[in-house]
């Protein structure tokens, strides 16, 4: 089941323009692999390089053990979904579906026949005899998807397929996308520059910045050991607050002293220390702790947001569940308090996570 | 390797077409190039054909007079066309969809049809004018020159830029309408302040494609002009004259009149470029309510401008079927004496038309889509020379591609004066630059990933090309060739250069039998060319279900 790929240091240049320099990534047989970065970073480059639109101007990529560097991309078979769906106006539904088995020389009834199961798969078998542009948005994806699949190719691929979509569509064909991946267990390379998508649907993520991977794992990894600062406030969002390390315990200078059992060794001088909103713990008693006022505040049933300025003049965000305690006026003084077992520290030079591997 | 490798048969397809595009257009122009200014004798260089013709008076008035002409009758166009296409935009006028065919009408049929026409109207022994003469006891000799032309040139030139603006005024949004209002602006403070300034570019675009016409056609002021002389009117009669016929220094002209339509045609692209707002309307203009008064005017000018327009058609329809008792005096007696004499005479002219027009639509349509598909999706060295070369026949007057193409396919190994070939290769160069660029806006519209979808589910380049692209193209493709096939069976001044009695077309037979003063078969011949215009583009509407259109 599924194949691997191998993108072994390959680089990717427009002209003079060096797109992706040396880059390397392992997709495991079978996965739901996520390029995520934001626009402009490199994952459609990267991901037209696997298909075969793109030439590859140095390393090579393999399919198992096949390099497929120089094969066309008619003979990849790989199926790709589009961001604009790319489904051929002038065919029925039922004829998209059936083209990838027309050029494979299919027999009709085969063709027909196989098209039909799979627009059951997606549930689109209603509509197999319309043409496309009887379609809703939705729609169009799961022929654009059906069509992908129904040649049982190797290799899914695709780029940003939801982000035409409204909202409530696009959680609904996310989770389509994620149960279809798993019910055929296709080796499939998703490309989003949505995080909370990215979390919602992958087994692994990469997170590309400037045409390089920032960091691959899963979504629960990612997000809470994040292997630098970019990724750490590109996925959810980190307030990073300066502070120096020294003997496994962190100053943020203002008296406030957090001693860390996940630092790796011998970590000391100047850090960063990434804070989600939902990783502090609001004191009103004087407790010891980084001082801020309240600027605002928004409640949204579940959580209670405030947002603080620091003595610096720093704004951060705070996030608790909603309780039945009043909420904290604006101008209200406190002090907070980090979860140490969950915030990360950055060194201040390099922007590398101080984290050890395990932790 | 920076691109995306591309099967190679796209590299051979463009090396193809650029060999035939030197042989049929950089050649011809090359050679007539060359032949302005290498003297006959000596075979040395030489710029005595143009001293010639900057250094006489008699030339010099030419132009002057082109430019005269020329000027007056863009500016009426521009005039008339923008007014118009903004009263039926903006107002209810009733019959709307009539008027519009009725003014494409006017405007297919070839400038110099209006001509004799108006000849026939009010020409020295004109309806008009003997009704004239006889009721107000005048003494008018009937409009000829400078007159005539401007007359002539504005009501045939007018649809155009009422055509491009009425495109560009149904792509306003009608917000923009809203947004002035609710500033405070009032309906003159309106159309002067957003209409105008919006539809500009497109007025100064279409007028500028006006002045090029107008400037190069040489029928009509042939025929109305009488001693009012046009650049054109020289340059045809230097080549093809009896008397002087010196076909180095009409190469010379060749090169003059292109010279000024380049340079018009530059203008043009600038400020296309320059002025262009991608205006797309969610809610386009809603005609308006208007008090009596107005909408009587309104409906009264649009209405004459049409009807005066239409003029020439609908006497060149009723002469047909009326007999003539010495030529071109016709009596009240209806027949169909004039459609046997065309039929019985030279029996090839429709067959011919019809022929040449659709070898030629053929080809430009299988060029065309393919030179804009190589431009657009597969774009190299090649591709972008070929799509610049293209553009080329768009600065080359009619004539002068006829005396390019004499001078260069005289003798073997590409004999091909006289033959019909000739007609329908000048025909389809002609016509290129325009499909070339209709066909350009469709592939546009049609995203790139349709055919990469079709190479990812294992289709070959070619067969996504043909089994995608080209089923994809075919609506726009096919509404253009109509249009193409209009343009091209009322085409005159290339044909008129190349033609043989066994190569005659339907303009040519309208020309020469006008030249005769066989009115009643120039009538006939030109009311069967009608008549094949307008169901040719109730065709288009019919298919397309649109009711606008672009030339
Ligand atoms: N055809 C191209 N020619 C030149 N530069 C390109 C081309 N396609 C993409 N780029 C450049 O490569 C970079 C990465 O683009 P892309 O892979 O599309 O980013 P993403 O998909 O992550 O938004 C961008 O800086 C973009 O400008
Ligand atoms: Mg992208």
């Amino acid at each position: 089941m599924g194949v691997a790929i191998h993108v072994d240091n390959v680089t990717k240049a427009y002209g003079k323009n060096i797109v992706i320099q040396g880059l390397s990534a392992e997709i495991k047989p079978g996965e739901f692999f996520t390029l995520l970065g934001p626009s402009g970073c490199g994952k459609t480059t990267l991901l037209r390089m696997i298909i075969g639109f793109n030439s590859i101007e140095g390393g090579e990529i393999r399919v198992d053990d096949k390099v497929i560097n120089n094969i066309p991309t008619n003979k990849r078979n790989m199926g790709m979904v589009f961001q604009n769906y790319a489904v051929f106006p002038h065919m029925s539904v039922r004829d998209n579906v059936a083209y990838g088995l027309k050029t494979r020389r299919v027999p009709r009834e085969e063709r027909y026949r196989r098209a039909d199961e799979i627009l059951k798969l997606v549930k689109i078998d209603q509509y197999a005899d319309r043409m496309p542009t009887q379609l809703s948005g939705g729609q169009q994806q799961r022929v654009a998807l059906a069509r992908a699949i129904v040649i049982e190719p190797e290799v899914l691929l695709m780029d940003e397929p939801l982000s035409n979509l409204d909202a409530k569509l696009r959680v609904e064909m996310r989770n389509v996308i994620k149960q279809i991946q798993h019910q055929i267990g296709i080796t499939t390379v998703y490309v989003t520059h949505d995080q909370e998508e990215a979390l919602a649907i992958s087994d692994r993520i990469a997170v590309m910045h400037g045409g390089v991977i920032q960091q691959i794992g899963t979504p629960k990894y990612i997000y809470q050991r994040p292997a630098n600062e970019f990724v750490s406030t590109f996925i959810g969002l980190s307030n990073l607050l300066d502070a120096t390390c020294s003997n496994d315990t962190l100053d943020f200078g203002c008296g406030y002293r957090v001693p860390m059992t996940t630092l790796r060794p011998g970590v000391n001088g100047p850090v960063h220390v990434a804070v989600r909103p939902e990783e502090f713990t609001i004191h009103q008693d004087g407790a010891p702790g980084i001082p801020a006022t309240v600027q605002s505040s928004v409640f949204l049933g579940m959580t209670q947001h405030y947002f603080m300025r620091l003595e610096g003049g720093k704004e951060i965000e705070v996030v608790e569940n909603s309780d039945l305690t009043d909420i904290l006026p604006d101008g209200a003084k406190v002090t907070l308090q980090i979860v140490p077992h969950k915030v990360n520290v950055f060194d201040a030079a390099s922007r590398t996570t101080l984290i050890r591997e395990e932790a | 390797m920076t691109k995306r490798r591309y099967s190679p048969i796209w590299t051979f397809l463009a090396l193809a077409i650029l060999a035939l595009f030197i042989i049929f257009v950089v050649y011809p122009l090359a050679l007539v190039l060359y032949k302005s200014v290498v003297d006959p004798t000596t075979n040395g260089f030489t710029l005595e054909n143009f001293t010639r013709f900057f250094t006489r008076k008699y030339y010099t008035n030419t132009l002057k007079n082109s430019f005269s002409v020329t000027i007056v009758s863009t500016l009426i166009s521009a005039t008339l066309g923008l007014v118009i296409a903004y009263i039926t935009r903006q107002y209810r006028i009733a019959g709307s969809k009539w008027l519009n065919i009725a003014i494409v009408v006017s405007y297919l049929s070839p400038p110099f049809i209006g001509a004799y026409a108006w000849i026939q109207l009010l020409g020295r022994n004109g309806i008009f004018t003997r009704f004239i003469n006889g009721v107000f006891g005048a003494n008018f000799g009937g409009i000829y020159g400078f007159a005539g032309i401007v007359l002539v040139f504005s009501l045939q030139s007018f649809p155009l830029v009422y055509m491009y603006v009425s495109g560009a005024l149904q792509n306003l949004d009608n917000s923009l309408n809203e947004a002035a209002e609710s500033l405070g602006a009032n309906n003159f403070q309106r159309v002067t302040g957003i209409i105008l300034p919006l539809v500009l570019p497109t007025v100064l675009a279409s007028g500028l494609l006006v002045f090029m016409r107008v400037f190069s056609d040489f029928g009509t002021p042939m025929l109305i002009g009488e001693g009012y002389r046009t650049f054109p009117v020289v340059l045809y009669n230097q080549f093809m004259g009896e008397v002087t016929n010196d076909s180095y220094f009409a190469a010379a002209l060749c090169v003059i009149i292109m010279a000024i339509t380049l340079v018009f045609f530059f203008l043009q692209r600038w400020i296309a470029a320059r002025h262009s707002y991608a205006m797309s309307a969610l809610k386009p203009m809603q005609p308006r309510a208007q008090r009596p008064l107005p909408k009587a005017l309104c409906h009264i000018f649009v209405y004459l401008v049409v009807l005066i327009a239409l003029l020439p058609q609908i006497t060149v329809i009723v002469t047909s079927f009326l007999k003539e008792s010495t030529p071109g005096i016709f009596t009240t007696e209806l027949s169909l004496i004039n459609y046997e004499t065309i039929f019985s005479k030279n029996p090839r002219v429709i067959p011919n038309t019809y022929l040449f027009g659709l070898a030629a639509i053929a080809l430009v349509v299988i060029f065309g889509v393919l030179i804009s598909y190589l431009a657009v999706r597969r774009k190299s060295v090649i591709t972008t020379t070929v799509d610049t070369l293209t553009m080329l026949p768009y600065i080359i007057p009619g004539s002068v591609l006829g005396i390019c193409f004499l001078y260069a396919f005289a003798t073997k190994p590409l004999a091909l004066t006289g033959t019909a070939a000739i007609i329908i290769i000048a025909l389809t160069v002609r016509r290129m630059p325009y499909t070339i660029r209709s066909s350009t806006a469709i592939i546009s519209q049609i995203s790139p990933s349709i055919e990469e979808a079709a190479v990812s589910l294992g289709a070959s380049e070619v067969r996504s090309f043909g089994e995608i692209m080209l089923p994809m193209m075919m609506p726009g493709v096919i509404s253009g060739a109509i249009m193409s096939w209009v343009t091209v069976i009322s085409e005159l001044s290339s044909s008129i250069m190349l033609y043989r009695a066994s190569t005659q077309t339907l303009t040519v037979a309208v020309y020469t039998e006008v030249i005769r003063d066989c009115f009643g078969n120039a009538a006939a011949y030109s009311t069967v060319l009608t008549v094949t215009s307008i169901v040719s583009l109730l065709l288009f509407f019919k298919l397309t279900g649109r009711r606008d259109i672009s030339v």
